[in-house]
């Protein structure tokens, strides 16, 4: 196996690594570096200012409510998603009325059918789903006020995304409607591989299902819950959450900054107000953020990983 | 409907206590009753979500055979006749066909490009040992994690220097190299699982590593080729992100751009049925694709959550 091993590795991977070191490393270093420049953006001209960008972002009341909303979505999202998609996948799975010489544990009649249609808005892309909710969000002509109309509730017609109190919660919505099914499908498939005496001991032993989804469903999903976890808190601080904001809301970024967020507040620095180092100075935040976020969910998550 | 679904957390959160209490420690009689109880809540509960997924589509559908006035007055009411020429109007004069062609050849051309060179670097570091393998194999699994926008910034000016803004093989290069990730993350996993021995027999029979790693491995991978490459295309197709900032050409944008940018200048012209017609036509393929191909884009979808 070592004739002209060396010369295949080299040529097997040149071009893949030349590309991804090119197009997603460079700039990743580039722009760490940026953050301590004064670059605009529009010149290549620039100097070394030191971590003045930093001092002027820790003053900057616009990061800070940002930083803020990016938080909020970081750690509530994942919290109401993965719950919501808990909940469903368990009674999909395990929900199912007992049939005579049946499994102890059976899903719900027409579980493939909830799953197929759960599942619908994770193929479309967010951009069109914002799209879409943005028009439904409408206060006079929108689908969900008409619909409270129609239902008697013309006192409750909320400005949603006019409203700053409402408009981020109105965004974060969206992004629950269009990401649950995917989790739903997800611990769908883990739960179905949990081997089904575990529930037969549990149900002899006068477990009911509650208490069977806690001590046994949960434990046994662990992993696939927190990696899970790991991936909605990534979506949530980047590319999903800029969709959301800067399609739906005005401004972009909501009344009052009521919506905006960092992802979305790199994009305008950098491509809207020329302040290109500045945006990386944002964006090392960002950085942190999610790394952070990542390690927290990591550590605390960690748990003796079971085997069966 | 939004209040409806805000809330929807807490009520179901807190139903299932409830139903427990209700029930209260089940001896062994009551069982029965327990699973109906669960069971006629179980189907409440999933009934409702489902229409939650399924209305805000129908009621798209809906308004996209509609005229502009009715969608104003009365946005629940059918349609008194189906407006087909809403339709002709996106395809032709909003340019929809353009924005599919544009996409067509930019996702064609990325996912293709992925599959290649994802499997190609996969391959190495699957099966061969050499000093710096693991931090090469690391660099890539580590560009899932950071956030794109940080590198944007900088990524904006190197493809302008390259002349590579507002080309389509400029957007392919780059769609590439931010698929390349969980493409080799996938496929290094999958390719270890292969077995060694066919490959060291063709070796022994004098085929060269490319010849045995085109021939005989890659037609071996064929299963996770498909998961990641369905993976690929969702991503791909639905990009937003990515083109927003480096592809700022109004000739070239792709679909959810063109969507976007459509949305805005629609407001001034106030041809809103056009732009629902549009966007109906950029969700419809896509969901059909998934209907018809269901199983695959479930395991191509999970799949890499699941390893």
């Amino acid at each position: 196996m070592q004739h002209g091993k060396y010369r295949f590795i080299v040529g097997f991977l040149a071009l893949p690594l030349g590309l991804y070191a090119l197009f997603v490393v460079w700039p990743f270093i580039q722009s760490i570096y940026y953050s301590f420049t004064d670059w605009t953006g529009l010149s290549p001209e620039f100097k070394m200012v030191g971590f003045d960008n930093y001092s002027r972002m820790l003053d900057d009341e616009i990061f800070w409510k940002s930083l803020q909303h990016s938080l909020l979505f970081a750690l509530l999202l994942p919290v109401v998603t993965i719950g919501l998609a808990l909940f469903f996948a368990f009674m999909i799975n395990v929900g199912g009325r007992k049939r005579k010489n049946g499994p102890v544990v059976t899903g719900v009649r027409g579980s493939s059918f909830y799953k197929i249609v759960y599942f619908f808005p994770q193929v479309l892309s967010i951009a069109i789903v914002a799209l879409m909710f943005a028009f439904a969000y409408n206060p006079d002509s929108g689908a969900i006020n008409s619909l409270l109309r129609g239902i008697g509730l013309d006192d409750v017609q909320p400005l949603w995304l006019g409203d700053p109190d409402l408009a981020l919660w109105a965004v974060m919505g969206v992004l629950v409607w269009s990401t649950v099914g995917f989790f739903v499908v997800l611990f769908s498939a883990g739960m179905a591989s949990i081997p089904s005496d575990m529930y037969e001991a549990a149900l002899l032993d006068g477990a009911n299902r509650v208490t069977t989804f806690f001590r046994i469903t949960l434990p046994l999903l662990w992993d696939t819950v927190q990696s899970g976890w790991v991936y909605m808190g990534i979506l949530a601080l980047g590319a999903e959450s800029f969709a959301v904001v800067q399609i739906m809301t005005t401004g972009p970024g909501g009344p009052d900054y009521s919506t905006t967020v960092m992802v979305l507040y790199v994009y305008q620095k950098a491509f809207r107000d020329g302040q290109a180092a500045y945006a990386t100075t944002i964006g090392v935040a960002l950085l942190v953020v999610t790394l952070a976020f990542a390690a927290v969910v990591m550590r605390l998550g960690r748990r003796e990983r079971l085997e069966y | 409907m939004k209040t409806t679904e805000t809330p929807a957390p807490l009520p179901a959160e807190s139903g299932a206590p409830i139903t427990k209490t209700d029930i209260g420690p089940p001896p062994p009689g009551k069982e029965k009753k327990e699973g109906t109880v669960l069971n006629v809540f179980s189907h409440g509960v999933l009934v409702i979500w489902a229409f939650m997924v399924v209305l805000p589509l129908l009621w798209a559908v809906m308004t996209s055979f509609k005229d502009d006035r009715s969608i104003f007055s009365s946005p629940w009411s059918l349609p008194d006749s189906l407006h087909f020429d809403n339709w002709s109007r996106a395809w032709t004069q909003a340019n929809m066909s353009d924005y599919f062609l544009n996409t067509v050849l930019v996702v064609g051309g990325s996912l293709v490009g992925t599959l290649v060179l994802g499997s190609m670097a996969a391959y190495v570091l699957a099966r061969f040992d050499f000093p710096g393998n693991r931090f090469i194999y690391f660099l890539f699994i580590g560009g899932m994690s950071f956030p794109i926008m940080l590198a944007l910034v900088p990524l904006f000016y190197v493809v302008n220097n390259m002349g590579l803004l507002n080309t389509i093989h400029g957007l392919i290069l780059v769609y590439i190299a931010y698929s390349l990730p969980f493409t080799v993350f996938f496929l290094t996993a999958f390719f270890r699982t292969l077995p060694t021995s066919i490959a060291e027999a063709a070796f022994v029979d004098g085929a060269s590593h490319s010849r045995t790693f085109f021939q005989i491995m890659l037609p071996m991978a064929k299963p996770g080729l498909i998961s990641v490459g369905i993976f690929n295309f969702l991503g791909q197709w639905n990009q937003y992100m990515l083109p927003t900032v480096l592809n700022t050409d109004p000739d070239k944008r792709v679909l959810t751009q063109g969507l976007v940018q459509l949305a805005v200048s629609q407001g001034y012209k106030g041809d809103w049925s056009g732009l629902f017609a549009g966007l109906v036509m950029a969700m419809l393929p896509v969901l059909a694709a998934y209907i018809i191909f269901q199983r695959q884009v479930v395991q191509g979808l999970t799949a890499g959550a699941l390893k």
